[in-house]
This record gives C-alpha cells, structure tokens and sequence, in this order.
C-alpha cells in the first residue's frame, strides 16, 4: 500500500517538477512569471490528443507532434506577448503574461470547446504488474523515470553546453553577456522551447494519468508549479524539481493517510508557500536575486 | 585609420553628456581618453561597443584588409563578431560562474575549440594567478583578480580593437603597474588599445595619443608624452 503511495507521489512531484522548470528558467533569466506556462502545458495535451485519439496516428508520433507544437506555441508567446516589453518596467510584461494566459485558456474553448474530452489510455501503460502484495502500473513507474531522465539532460544542457553558460549568464548580467557577443533574445528563445517540451511532456503524462484534457487543466497545476518552484527557490532547477516531488508527496500522502482532508487537497500547496516564505523566504535551494537594472 | 569619431554626441534625457567629440585610433596604437568621473569617457566608449542607443554622429570602423563600416546602430553582439570587445567599468564579472567558465564566454563567438583553450592558456600566462583560481567563482575573486579576468576575458573573443574602460579603479598601486604593464604588453604584442582612465599619469605613460575630456567636450589632445608635458595636464590630472 505504502509502495503505491509512494510511486503516485513521486509520480505527481516529478510532473509538477517538470512544469516548475518552465517557470524557475524564465523567472531566473526575466524576472517574468510566466503565467502562459501552464497553457502550454494544456495544449502539450491536447496536442497528443488530437493526434493519438482523434487521428489515430501512433503515440510516439502524437508524443513528438505534441513537443513540437506546444514549443512552437511557447516561442510565439515569448515572441509577440514578451519581446516587444523585454525594456519595459516588469509590470508590462507580467499583465501581458496574465492576457496571453486568458487568451489561450479562451482560445481553447472557442477551438476544443469546453467539453473535457476523455483520453484513451494505451493498454500497455496500465497492464498491472503484481510484486507480491504490491500492484504497480507501467505508467506510474514510467513517469518518474522519464522526468528524472528529462531533468539530466537539462542540466547537462545548463551546465556543460555554450548556450549553457550563456543561460546562467544572462541571469546574471544582460548587457555584460550581449557584450561578450552572445544574442540574448536567442537564448531567451531557446530558454523558452525548453521550458515548453518540458512542459508538454508534462502535459502529456497528466493526460495519460488522469485520462481527459480540458482548457483549464493547465490552470492548477500551473499554479501548483509556480508554488513548487519558488519553494524550491526560484530559478534553480534542481529546486523545483525537490519543491515539486515535495509538494507531489505532502498532497498524496496526506490524503492517503488524512481521507477527511482531502476536501483541503489544493490547499496544501498554498502552506507550504507560507512555510517556506515565512522560514526561508529564498526557497530550499535558492539564492538571492537581485533586481535586474 | 581603425576607428574614426565623428562628432558623438550622447544625450541621457536632457543631459547632454558628450558635446561632439572627434578622436581617431590607427591600427598598433595604445589611444587613451582621460577626464575626472563624470567627465562622459564611458558613455564614449560604450557607444562604440554598442551599448548607447540613439547618439548622433558617426562612428566608422575599418577591419584590416575590410571595407570601413558605420557602427552606429549596431547592437553590442555584432561589434564583438566584428573585432571589438570592452572590458567594462567594474569589471562586471559574472560572480556564479567559474574563472574558466568567465573566459570561455568571452570566446563565445568562437568556434575552434583548441584556439580558445589556447587563448585561455595564453591568458593564464599573462595573469598566472588566474589559472591558480580557475575552478573559483569570479564572485570569490579580489578586485585586482577580477580586473585581470575582466581583461583576460575581452581577449578572448581575439578582438582587434581592445577597449579597456577604467581598469586601475579601486587596485591598490602595486596591481595597478602589474594590469599597465600587460597593458603595455598586449601592446607590443599588436594589439590595439583603447584605453580610459582616471589615472591619467600611468595612461599617458603608455600612450601614443590622448584625449582628454571634461564635461564631454575634448579640451586637449596630443601625444601622450606631449600631453605629461602639458600645464594644464599637470595642474588638472597630474597633482600640479
Ligand atoms: N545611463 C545613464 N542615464 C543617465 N545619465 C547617465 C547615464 N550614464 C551616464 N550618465 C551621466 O552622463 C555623464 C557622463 O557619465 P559617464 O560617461 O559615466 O562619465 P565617466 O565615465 O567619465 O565618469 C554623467 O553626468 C552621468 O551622470
Ligand atoms: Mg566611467
């Protein structure tokens, strides 16, 4: 039982971890909260979706169909809703991301409508493999494996790769890397299609575990993310990993063993949010960051 | 002629902080802009990196062997393409990453992998406590250690025109000769330099040229020996 619990927390946590990544690279490079994040998220599953379900096309083509198009998407937002504000004060920028937010939950609607629509789930995802008294499903053991591996090749990318350094670079200091000669609104660009594979990846895994896709799907757990990832200390992405497996394990395990406060489930995530701002309001693995001149 | 000022004039709102100046640099030289704080000596030279925005007047550069080419309007990434690189004021290390990893951004625009692991060996030789330090991060350095990687790493994009904005502010005396001294080398070496400087006595030392500017019009120029020669040079830069 205990085992089971287990995985299905580690299973949540590393999807919430997946969407914190978006949300922790484009804070640290930006200063932005990108509330569009979770929208990609949302369209990475209706993506997969459409091609698997309704097309009948194979998943591993609706999977990489859906990667490609959800980062399309994130690269559209950052370059119509946040390039053209990149010198305006901060605030332009984040009531742009609220709007380009709005417009697509809307857009969404208006083109899938409103109606959740329900995701068939392959058969061999869910065949049960029975160890004794436990009885574990492929898809729940697949899902962390995949985020783990998703999150060592990002850092890879963030730490031992050229545009790696020029990431960690722009966090710190714009002007001084645009006059080291690197094309910052490229690695923006480039931060941006990560954060989105990622998250349609994200999107993707959701789809299957809880098995619909409705516009609004991205709205909580986008939310729970961004909590995710400033617990975890915003703009690490080691961080928002540990602060979404967290949360992912505080939500199962006290409803496993807590049924009566499971009507308080998304509320969870709200306290550890204080908790953590009121002990180390940096997050778990965050440094502090100053303002952007 | 390598670099030609023509007329620059910067506005920040309504401060007019450079009125027009003229300066010439010819390839191989050491040309140094000298002026009290405030004078306009960054703005000058961070408008021919690419960083000012709007000023008005020309700035035209020649490459070697390659057409002369108005930068203005440019962004800062493309002068760095086309040989021109800026050791900023405050040295503007980037305090997370590694001494090494601080030099291998300098090489950005590079592709050949063993030339810059032989630029960053050849910066270690000029600065050898660089390479002591090379797994620390630049934030960990002292200001004479940044300073010396601010310089190391405007080298290594191998640029044909080295600006240095500054480097002697805040190095105790004894760093600040050892920073002229590889100034001077880089020199003789082929590189050129231009160079601007509060310390207007060691910068004259080792400039063919020299401007200075106050209150962003250039009030004298010559050569640097002409200009420690200078009354007003002496009474204004040079403590009488
Ligand atoms: N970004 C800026 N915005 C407004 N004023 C500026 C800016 N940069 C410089 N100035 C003003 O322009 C003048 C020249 O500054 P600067 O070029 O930094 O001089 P220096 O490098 O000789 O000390 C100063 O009066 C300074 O306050
Ligand atoms: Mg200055």
């Amino acid at each position: 039982m205990f085992v089971q619990h287990f995985i299905n927390a580690l299973g949540l946590g590393a999807l919430y971890g997946l969407i914190a990544i978006g949300y922790t690279m484009v804070y640290g490079i930006l200063r932005l909260i990108n509330f569009a994040h979770g929208d990609i998220f949302m369209l990475g599953a209706y993506f997969v979706f459409f091609a698997t379900i309704q097309y009948k096309l194979p998943w591993g083509l609706g999977v990489a169909i859906a990667i490609v198009g959800a980062t399309a998407c994130g690269l559209l937002v950052d370059r119509i809703a946040y390039r053209p504000l990149r010198g305006a004060p901060r605030i332009s920028a984040l009531i742009s991301a609220i709007g380009v937010s709005f417009f697509l939950e809307n857009l969404a609607v208006v083109i899938f409508t409103g109606m959740p629509r329900a995701v068939v789930q392959p058969p061999w995802l869910m065949k049960p493999v029975i160890l004794g008294e436990v009885r574990l499903i492929p898809l729940g053991l697949m899902v962390p494996v995949i985020a783990f591996v998703l999150v060592s090749g990002l850092l890879w990318v963030v730490y031992k790769t050229k545009p790696g350094l020029a990431m960690r670079s722009i966090s710190h200091d714009i002007e001084t890397t645009r006059l080291l000669g690197v094309s910052v609104d490229k690695i923006i660009a480039l931060t941006f299609a990560l954060g989105s594979a990622l998250a349609a990846l994200a999107g993707i895994m959701w789809a299957l575990r809880y098995p619909r896709v409705e516009p609004f799907m991205g709205v909580f757990p986008g939310f729970k993310a961004f909590i995710a990832a400033v617990f975890g200390g915003i703009g690490s992405i080691p961080g928002a990993m540990v602060g979404g497996v967290i949360l992912g394990f505080v939500e199962i395990m006290s409803v496993a063993f807590f049924p009566k406060l499971s009507g308080y489930k998304d509320a969870f995530a709200f306290v550890l949010l204080i908790v953590i701002l009121l002990i180390k309001p940096t997050g778990l693995m965050g440094e502090r960051m100053e303002e952007k001149i | 002629m390598m670099l030609d000022i023509k007329n620059l004039n910067i506005w920040y709102g309504g401060i007019h902080a450079v009125k027009g100046i003229h300066m010439n640099i010819e390839k191989g030289e050491i040309v140094t802009l000298i002026g009290a704080n405030g004078a306009g000596k960054s703005s000058a030279i961070r408008a021919i990196a690419g960083l000012v925005k709007g000023y008005k007047g020309n700035i035209v550069y020649t490459r070697s062997g390659e057409a002369a080419v108005s930068l203005s309007g440019r962004p800062p990434e493309e002068m760095v393409k086309m040989g021109i690189a800026l050791s900023p004021e405050g040295r503007r290390i980037l305090p997370q990453l590694t001494v090494e990893e601080n030099l291998r951004l300098g090489a950005y625009i590079r592709h050949d992998k063993a030339g810059v692991a032989e630029d960053i060996d050849y910066v270690y030789g000029l600065f050898p406590r660089l390479q002591e330090r090379r797994r620390q991060k630049g934030g960990t350095l002292s200001g004479g250690e940044q300073q010396m990687l601010a310089v190391g790493r405007a080298l290594m994009s191998r640029p044909d025109l080295l600006m240095l904005d500054e480097p002697s502010l805040g190095l105790a005396p004894i760093l600040v000769s050892e920073v002229f001294s590889v100034i001077r080398e880089l020199n003789r070496q082929g590189k050129t330099i231009l160079l601007v400087e509060q310390n207007a006595f060691a910068a004259l030392k080792i400039a063919s040229k020299a401007y200075v500017l106050e209150v962003g019009s250039i009030v004298i120029e010559g050569t640097g020996e002409e200009l420690l020669q200078d009354s007003r040079v002496k009474e204004a830069y040079l403590g009488g």
